[in-house]
């Protein structure tokens, strides 16, 4: 079957290899403590990538989705706090349409003025970082002043296990949420005409207006749907991690780019797929977390990340060209 | 005659240029207008050819990468990494040594060559993974980027490197007949590329390439070479501008001139570079630098805060997207 | 002019004895003006139900326009769309697929990135209107639409994984679907070799006698007189001859297209007294599994063609000649020099010269100017020390510029603002200024309209004759063949398996042996 021959089988056998090597390096990385804490820092970049996703299908490319996290995670504290409001459920929605309007926002500027996506992003994630931070605030808001119960519900454990040392550990449920939202994306952009839409959109823009395909509304929907997925993931990391910081995600948009890549999505857009994020995100956080098992300094991290981003596309590359002769 | 005919040449049939100009004194009459005690102060001005020319020189390379189709999202990081490595060959020579101007010279000269040096390299190992391995421009310089920032972080272990020999201050703070040194540097750096892309077949390949790189194959053009350089010259100028930067503030450090990608990509796109590769001129790229110096200087001096400033970057970027494309629909 | 047309138009109805109402789809005296250019002055067409018609014209003729107004794009700024005889005010290109209606681009507007099956089911469900999509369905619809043209094909393939005969037959299928009542094609058969066109032209039949008519929107003649029924000319935005397809021949369609006769000459060649020297001699050139054993001798002022099937070697032969696959065994000499070049630079330096296939992607650097495109390859020799010298650049310019007749306002216009024949003769010039000396033209004329084939062969004769080069000519055209050449050969699978001597060439002659080709 052609199941073999694609790509996401490819990445999962690296993936193995790369996991009995590490195994084989430290034993220590196959502790449950360790899977739960890698499994843990899937969640957010997970999240995003299925919204970067998304994109790349559509043959673009968003690099102002962390700056709406942030917006939508700051925001969101900060009105909680002001108006003193203690659910859960009506959070994640504001941060998820605060998210949604900003990327609207996008699909405006790309498809009115026909720009290039990654320009247009650039400026976008400027603007909304820009005003973030100059007009709304630049503090903190600590774990004392953070809503407990967004803190309680990121906390909710799926299953609680102490390790030898004596500390608790657990797999946080919000993997669940991660793979929910996994699962939603992976039906919607197969089983739905608008998902459809956006590979036809990757594939040949062109072709896709004259089938009748309303390409305004693809963008849309897609930018919209990086956005919603952001402001989600922005709020929740704040929950995760007991605080909420306007300056979060300086930087982290390459990593979720990468992680998208890693995953075999094509930059020119009408290809990828959502296992392969998955595996692309898993890959991407067990080589920066295993760094620390292997006994590398930390500083190296980013180096990491390049020479994977810089591997990963020259493999693909490799791969496309012997495909063309 | 002869005058029409040169200002022909020189604004070409650019209507983009003559945009600029007119953007440009916009701004600097709302500014005069908005603050005209501080803003129109001879020291305001000073104080901008001081800090103009490392952004100027990054937005010049940047249009170099676009003028074959690329970007170059790596050009900060290579900036930060030559400043940086010349901080460390600093600190490593100098501490203890003797510091006699002579010697200080030598080590001066030799940090600068090694900024440089660091800079070729990095460009040539960018443009080997886009001619030669053919990664996406994007994807290649976004991977390379985070290397080289990487390795920033591996060589300083995250503070700033300070300490830089008095003739670094100098490259960055010193004065040339009157005129700030970087700024100086800039306009070198700026006559010497606008000859290059306008006057040598280096210059006119990039063009031809950046139009139509199949037709540029069959035409007999070095494609993968002429590109490889392109990203070469590109590492080269990134690295002038980390030295002028390190100069500057004295200092370096691997999250130096984060927004200046942004700002480097806005000065070329405002430039009149087209992104999708063919088209792009020294001069506009100047002009469009100098527009959003007056404009940024302006609002610092109205108390806004840097953030608000990088909002009104971003916010420039977006309407001169707009502004572009519906000058393009008139045709 | 228009009393003409209309009277040709009502003969027409009268012959065939049927009414008004029985026109599948009328345009009547449409005009489509942008600002104050006319793209469509005044022009009334009548397709009948079922029929294969053809819409021939030049480029800018107003060819497209048509196609525009039919499927709904443009609305005219005069003029009445009349469909089953009611006429339809405020025609959107919905109303136009509801009708029946559509187009097949020349570029198949498929999506490469998905199957087969999803390229055929996509229209259908969109024009449901469905949300979501069964894959069962999917198939279903596809499984049936290949069915009706009798074909069999993978469903699970992706697209860009065919041919382009496979992609047109996906196309085709496509626009069948639904109720589609008229198919209109747009330059079919542009890509495709001739049994390929051979199995297009049985397809077109097929859908023929499904009831389905087809509009067929052209510039190649022989084509044109071999399917359609009924034939419609325009040339700058007129109408200007209508009929059934036996009032027409090659000559009378062209004239009618041009405006003018065009010469029919074939080219002589007369050898100097004494040939001392082949310009090229190619002997024994093997590439495994692309050439085999080519023996190739070129003299100056000789034209020869190389005519095949696509695949048959033609371009592998000459991308080895350029230098852009050099792994090739065997000599090639030019001047009696033995080159054997690595690069497309040395092939240059070494007196070559290549006219890629498609001059737009391959040939042109579009927004550049005249003078950009014309030196691009030559901007080493205008160097002084490290600057082009300008002055020189710009006297070799001129001065190409004026020995091409290239119709623009000067060398720095760009090339996009100019026609496909100028735009032809801005890449000739490119190679004459290296100093060329073997030319090797690789579909010269494809996509450009008749009129200007005509200059466009008069210059590649003139270079012939006059500049003493050694002409390749690699074409799928065979009466440009017959017309230019003093001789062709017929390439197959790699080899060389015929030639056709001046004394024996003819169009007939030529097609015989392509055809004898399996």
């Amino acid at each position: 079957m052609t199941i073999f021959r694609r790509s996401e089988t490819i990445i999962a056998v690296i993936l193995l290899v790369a996991m009995v090597l590490i195994g084989l390096i430290n034993p220590a990385f196959w502790s449950l403590d360790n899977i739960f804490g890698l499994l843990r820092s899937n969640v957010i970049i997970g999240i995003m990538a299925l919204g970067v996703l998304v994109v790349m299908i559509s043959g673009g490319i968003d690099v102002s989705f962390t700056a709406f996290a942030v917006a939508a995670m700051y925001l969101t504290v900060k009105g909680m706090l002001y108006f003193g409001y203690e659910g859960v459920l009506l959070p994640f929605v504001v941060a998820t349409l605060i998210g949604l309007a900003l990327g609207a926002f996008n699909a405006f500027f790309i498809h009115t003025f026909r720009m290039i996506p990654l320009i247009v992003t650039l400026g976008t994630g400027s603007v909304v970082r820009g005003l973030l931070l100059g007009l709304v605030g630049t503090s903190i808001v600590n774990i004392d002043k953070m809503p407990p119960q967004l803190i309680n519900f990121a906390k909710v454990n799926l299953v609680n296990s102490t390790s030898a040392t004596g500390t608790n550990f657990g797999l946080t449920a919000m993997i669940l949420i991660y793979l929910g939202l996994a699962l939603v994306t992976h039906l919607f952009l197969r089983y739905t005409m608008i998902g459809r839409s956006i590979f036809a959109y990757g594939g040949a823009p062109e072709a896709a207006k004259r089938v009748g395909f309303d390409t305004r509304k693809t963008l849309l929907f897609v930018y919209c749907f990086a956005g919603a997925l952001a402001g989600f993931a922005g709020l929740l990391q704040g929950s995760m991690i007991w605080q909420a910081n306007p300056r979060d995600f300086a930087g982290f948009e390459l990593d979720v780019i990468a992680a998208v890549v890693l995953g075999g999505a094509s930059i020119f857009g009408g290809r990828g797929s959502v296992i392969g994020t998955l595996l692309g995100v898993f890959m991407l956080v067990m080589v920066k977390n295993s760094l620390i098992i292997m006994k590398v300094d930390t500083t190296w991290q980013r180096v990491v990340v390049g020479v994977i981003i810089v591997g990963a596309t020259a493999l693909t590359a490799w791969r496309d060209r012997k495909k063309l002769v | 005659m002869s005058d029409s005919s040169i200002a022909k040449r020189i604004l070409g049939q650019d209507r983009n240029i003559l945009q600029l100009i007119a953007i440009t004194i916009l701004v600097f009459a709302l500014m005069s207008w908005l603050n005209p005690d501080k803003f129109l102060r001879y020291y305001n001005f000073e104080s901008i050819t001081y800090i103009m020319p490392e952004l100027g020189i990054l937005a010049i390379a940047m249009m170099i990468a676009m003028l074959t189709g690329g970007i170059d999202l790596s050009v900060v990081g290579i900036a930060n990494l030559a400043g940086i490595l010349a901080g460390v060959f600093f600190h490593s020579v100098i501490v203890g040594t003797d510091q006699s101007t002579g010697m200080i010279l030598l080590y001066t000269g030799l940090g600068i060559l090694m900024a440089l040096g660091i800079g070729l390299l990095a460009g040539l190992l960018n443009g080997f993974l886009i001619s030669k391995l053919r990664i996406t421009p994007i994807l290649a310089t976004l991977g390379t980027g985070q290397i080289f920032t990487g390795l920033a972080v591996v060589l300083t272990g995250g503070p700033a490197i300070t300490g830089f020999p008095d003739g670094w201050n100098f490259i960055g703070n010193g004065k040339i007949i009157g005129v700030a040194t970087p700024f100086v540097l800039f306009v070198i750096v700026a006559g010497a590329v606008a000859v290059l892309l306008t006057r040598t077949t280096f210059g006119v390949n990039l063009m031809l390439i950046g139009t139509n790189p199949k037709a540029a194959v069959f035409a007999g053009l070095r494609k993968d070479r002429m590109i490889l350089y392109s990203y070469m010259l590109t590492g080269l100028l990134a690295a002038v501008a980390g030295v002028i930067l390190s100069g500057r503030t004295n200092a370096a450090k691997s999250d130096y001139g984060a927004s200046y990608l942004l700002q480097a990509v806005l000065i070329a796109v405002l430039g009149g570079t087209n992104p999708a590769g063919g088209k792009g001129r020294v001069l506009g790229v100047s002009i469009a630098l100098i527009a959003l110096m007056l404009l940024s200087s302006g609002f610092q001096i109205l108390r806004f805060s840097n953030h608000l400033i990088d909002f009104i970057w971003g916010g420039f970027l977006l309407i001169v997207i707009a502004l572009n494309a519906f000058r393009n629909t008139d045709r | 002019m228009q009393d003409a047309s209309v009277s040709l138009m009502f003969a027409g109805l009268h012959r065939s004895g049927e009414s008004m109402s029985e026109n599948l789809l009328e345009l009547k005296n449409v005009s489509k003006r942008f600002g104050g250019l006319v793209a469509l002055d005044n022009v009334s067409l009548v397709l009948k139900p079922g029929e294969i018609h053809c819409l021939a014209g030049e480029n800018g003729s107003g060819k497209s326009t048509i196609i525009k107004i039919m499927s709904g794009v443009y609305t005219p700024t005069d003029g009445e769309i009349l469909i089953d005889g009611k006429p339809l005010t405020g025609f959107t290109p919905a109303q136009s697929v509801q009708q029946g209606i559509q187009v097949i681009y020349q570029d198949f507007s498929l999506f490469g990135n998905l199957t087969v099956a999803e390229n055929l089911a996509l229209n259908t469900l969109l024009l449901e209107g469905k949300k979501s999509v069964s894959w069962k369905r999917i198939r279903d619809l596809a499984t049936k639409a290949l069915a009706r043209l009798g074909v069999t094909m993978d469903l699970d393939a992706d697209v860009e994984s065919l041919p382009t005969s496979g992609k047109q037959i996906v196309a085709i299928a496509r626009a069948m679907m639904g109720d589609a009542r008229l198919i209109i094609m747009d330059e079919p058969t542009t890509a495709l070799t001739r049994p390929e066109v051979d199995a297009l032209f049985r397809i077109v039949r097929d859908i023929q006698a499904q009831g389905i008519a087809v509009l067929f929107v052209s510039h190649k003649m022989r084509e044109m007189l071999e399917i359609s029924e009924r034939l419609t000319v325009l040339r700058n935005g007129k109408k200007v001859a209508e009929g059934p397809i036996s009032d027409f021949n090659e000559a009378a369609i062209t004239r009618a297209m041009t405006g003018h006769d065009l010469t029919d000459q074939t080219y002589e060649w007369k050898p100097a007294a004494a040939i001392d020297q082949p310009r090229l001699d190619v002997k024994q050139l093997n590439i495994p599994g692309a050439l085999e054993n080519i023996d190739l001798t070129l003299h100056a002022g000789e034209i020869v063609g190389l005519s095949g099937l696509i695949g048959s070697g033609r371009t592998e032969l000459a991308l080895a000649l350029f230098g852009m696959n050099p792994k090739y065994t065997g000599s090639v000499m030019i001047d009696g020099k033995k080159v054997h070049p690595k690069s497309v630079q040395e092939a240059i330096e070494s007196g070559l010269a290549y006219v890629p296939e498609d001059r737009l992607t391959e040939g042109l650097f579009l927004t550049q100017s005249i003078e950009r495109n014309m030196l691009a390859t030559s901007f080493e020799n205008f160097v002084s020390g490290i600057f082009i010298d300008r002055k020189k650049a710009d006297a070799a310019t001129k001065a190409m510029f004026g020995a091409m007749q290239i119709a623009a306002p000067g060398p720095q216009t760009p090339v996009n603002h100019l026609s496909g024949g100028n735009q032809q003769r801005v890449v000739l010039a490119r190679w004459l200024l290296t100093g060329a000396r073997v030319l090797i033209l690789n579909g010269p004329t494809v996509g450009v309209d008749v009129g200007s084939k005509a200059q466009i062969h008069r210059k590649i004769r003139e270079l012939a004759t006059q500049n003493g080069l050694a002409v390749l000519m690699i074409s799928d055209d065979v009466p440009e063949l017959v017309q230019n050449c003093n001789r062709v050969i017929v390439m197959h699978r790699g080899r060389f398996v015929d030639e056709v001597s001046a004394d024996t060439l003819n169009e007939d002659a030529l097609n015989d042996r392509l055809k004898a080709l399996k």
